[in-house]
């Protein structure tokens, strides 16, 4: 068991002749069972072609009809990427994972307006994607850190992630799955409905959430955690040491208004029984401390 | 990006919102000229930098003369205008508004952000304008009203109306204020602004809806669509180093500190001050290199470390992930002989071909401190500072 993707999950490449698609594509099909998983591209233009043997299509329609793809990963340029998810929802597909960093705050709004009511789940943008190892990897995180195991990831950020995985492996702790939902203001998945994804499943049994200054999501998803979730919750909050005002990088990493602090954060976390930690060295360890009880 | 209250009036007035007449002034003798063709009575002059507050620092001026006005224009032009929003050292007013003055009966707010909760734009109003609106919202929020704005809809104008009676617009002026707010709600798409504020807006003695101050932030992702903010934009509002790391591409941030961080990805940037900090190091910069740190990216992220002579000793934490450590490794290399680096230099790589990566940094020849994790690297570069 894992959440959102496993082995039996097809996947449909968005902008599949791109040269990040094609080379984030052929690390993907390299990774565990990606050969059989990945089954298709989309490039306008560019149907009846292939690459390194992946059918590419016209259109999502068009791909989803002719390989049965019920997911889609996204690496088209950002003044075209949110059509790009609208084109994968229209078409029916229930994962859209959008990698894409850059899209206008703008055109994300209009995307979610026209995703109200469908049943399509949004992962990103700006975001490194989701693995659950062993089985598949659709995105650009580095696959050989991951190992199979029973603790969840999530996360704004795709390299912070990377070092609470690579500090679980030093520990030989293995992921059910990895999700990195994104650092924009404006996005699919939020901590919340992820974590309740990893309440659910059987495999996972602890969870590392990593979350970072700027919005609610992390209280939001900690106030549930407290009410509800069965299993034990590490934390760590990036951005203690960064100033009111400055965006940090991602768009969503800002404290505005006295709102969104780490410190806010990580108190909320901390009151919800999160057990948290201020240093990111720590994640791992703090991790195995929780489940040794 | 951040713009001028001047421009942002600009930008308002296009779509339909009544604003104070009014010239931006270079010069002095602009500023008199300006005020001149504004005819006698009141004016303000108001310095235009990219920082609220400019009234408690003094850089606002109400005038009764042209006598008054050039004294004002003299006193505020040049002038190192310090509000709670620049920072002690201040910023230097280069730019001007002189616009006529208003009879004000009341002052109320309007602002406009992107709510990340609904994921939708929300309008925000309150009668208490003119003043620091955050301090309204943390010591009086029920006096903030917030009309959730349905993006396929976009503003209602009964939505409007109603935010007008409840900040208590006059009956008699809430068709005005509705359309005030419906031209700012279009302004807001149109620009893809992130934040626009209203503050105040102000009632006046002849019946009139005006917009007496207004800012506007701007989403940077959209800059593509929109070619007319290289025009509007102030190079001299912008941190000099900032500036040199858009242009290559690298997310930079000057703070206080002595130890110069460099990394890759947003959220390990920011891990890496706070570990840091943890140690009781305290960091001279926020500097993400992005996902692929390349020989050229990491050289620029050298020089702009190295220009800021606080810097005492410099981490570059990478996650290597998908790009291997040895390529990483001969990236920080040329870069260190590049830039004739002076200061000691800790470096934690972490990824595919790590030991192959450590052996270029030890064979060097460069006084490069390898580091194992992210914990040994923050207490090897504070040491290295303090030394």
């Amino acid at each position: 068991m894992a959440i959102l993707i496993d082995r039996n999950t097809r996947v449909l490449t968005q902008g599949i002749t791109g040269k990040t698609g094609m080379f984030h594509t052929r690390l993907c099909r390299e990774y565990a069972f990606g050969k059989e998983c990945f089954v298709g591209g989309v490039t306008p233009g560019k149907g009846g072609q292939d690459f390194e043997g992946v059918p590419i299509f016209d259109s999502v329609a068009e791909a989803r009809r002719e390989t049965g793809a019920n997911a889609s990963v996204i690496y088209v340029p950002p003044p075209y990427a949110a059509a790009a998810i609208d084109e994968a929802v229209e078409a029916g597909i229930e994962l859209v994972i959008c990698i894409t960093e850059g899209i206008p705050v703008r055109d994300m709004i209009q995307t979610r307006y026209r995703m109200r009511g469908k049943s399509t789940l949004l992962v990103g943008p700006n975001c490194p994607g989701v693995i659950t190892p062993g089985q598949l990897k659709i995105g650009i995180m580095p696959g050989h850190i991951h190992q199979p195991g029973p603790i969840g990831v999530v996360s704004r950020s795709g390299t912070l992630t990377y070092e609470a995985v690579g500090q679980l492996r030093e520990l030989g702790l293995g992921q059910s799955s990895c999700v990195g939902i994104g650092g924009d203001p404006v996005n699919g998945m939020k901590h919340l409905e992820v974590m309740q994804r990893f309440n659910d499943d059987p495999a996972t049994e602890a969870v590392i959430m990593v979350g970072e200054i700027g919005g609610s999501d992390e209280e939001i998803c900690a106030r549930w955690i407290k009410a509800h979730m069965t299993k034990p919750v590490v934390g760590f909050i990036a951005g203690v040491t960064a100033p009111p005002g400055k965006r940090m990088g991602h768009a969503g990493a800002i404290i505005s208004g006295g709102q969104g602090t780490a410190q806010e954060k990580l108190a909320t976390m901390e009151e919800c029984g999160i057990r948290i930690t201020r240093n990111p060295a720590e994640m791992g360890r703090t991790l195995q401390a929780v489940l040794k009880g | 990006m951040k713009i001028h209250e001047y421009q942002a009036k600009a930008l308002l007035q296009r779509f339909g919102v009544a604003v104070p007449r009014g010239f931006p002034c270079f010069t002095v003798s602009e500023a008199v000229a300006a005020g001149q063709q504004l005819g006698a009575g009141v004016r303000v002059v108001k310095a235009q930098i990219h920082a609220g507050g400019r009234g408690k620092g003094g850089g606002v001026k109400v005038v009764r003369t042209d006598a008054e006005l050039e004294e004002a224009a003299r006193r505020i032009m040049g002038m190192q205008l310090v509000t709670h929003q620049t920072g002690p050292q201040g910023q230097t007013v280069r730019r001007l508004l002189v616009e006529e003055g208003a009879d004000i009966r009341q002052e109320l707010y309007l602002g406009m952000v992107v709510d990340r909760n609904t994921q939708q734009v929300a309008l925000m109003g309150s009668a208490a304008g003119g003043m620091d609106i955050e301090e309204v919202a943390a010591h009086h929020p029920e006096q903030i009203h917030t009309v959730q704005i349905d993006p396929g809809q976009g503003l209602l104008p009964a939505q409007a109306e109603a935010l007008a009676r409840r900040i208590a617009v006059p009956e008699a002026l809430v068709p005005q204020a509705r359309d005030l707010m419906l031209g700012l709600y279009r302004a807001f798409v149109d620009s893809d602004a992130s934040l626009a504020e209203i503050n105040p807006m102000a009632v006046t003695g002849d019946g009139r809806i005006l917009a007496l101050d207004a800012k506007f932030n701007f989403d940077d992702n959209a800059a593509f669509r929109h070619g007319e903010w290289q025009d509007w934009r102030d190079l001299d509002e912008e941190d000099p180093n900032e500036i040199a790391a858009s242009r290559h591409g690298l997310s930079y941030i000057s703070l206080e500190g002595n130890i110069g961080c460099l990394v890759n990805g947003a959220g390990l940037a920011m891990a890496t001050m706070d570990i840091v900090k943890l140690y009781g190091g305290s960091p001279a910069n926020f500097l993400d290199v992005g996902g692929g740190a390349t020989t050229e990216k990491v050289t620029e992220a050298f020089k702009l470390m190295l220009s800021n002579p606080e810097v005492q000793a410099i981490l570059v934490n990478i996650f290597g992930g998908i790009m291997k450590c040895d390529v990483i490794a001969e990236g920080v290399v040329a870069a260190a002989r590049q830039v004739h680096l002076t200061v000691p230099l800790v470096v934690r790589l972490e990824g595919t071909n790590v030991e192959l990566g450590k052996r270029i940094l030890a064979e060097s020849g460069l006084p490069i401190l390898s580091a194992s994790n992210m914990d040994d690297a923050a207490a090897q570069v504070v040491a290295a500072a303090r030394r």
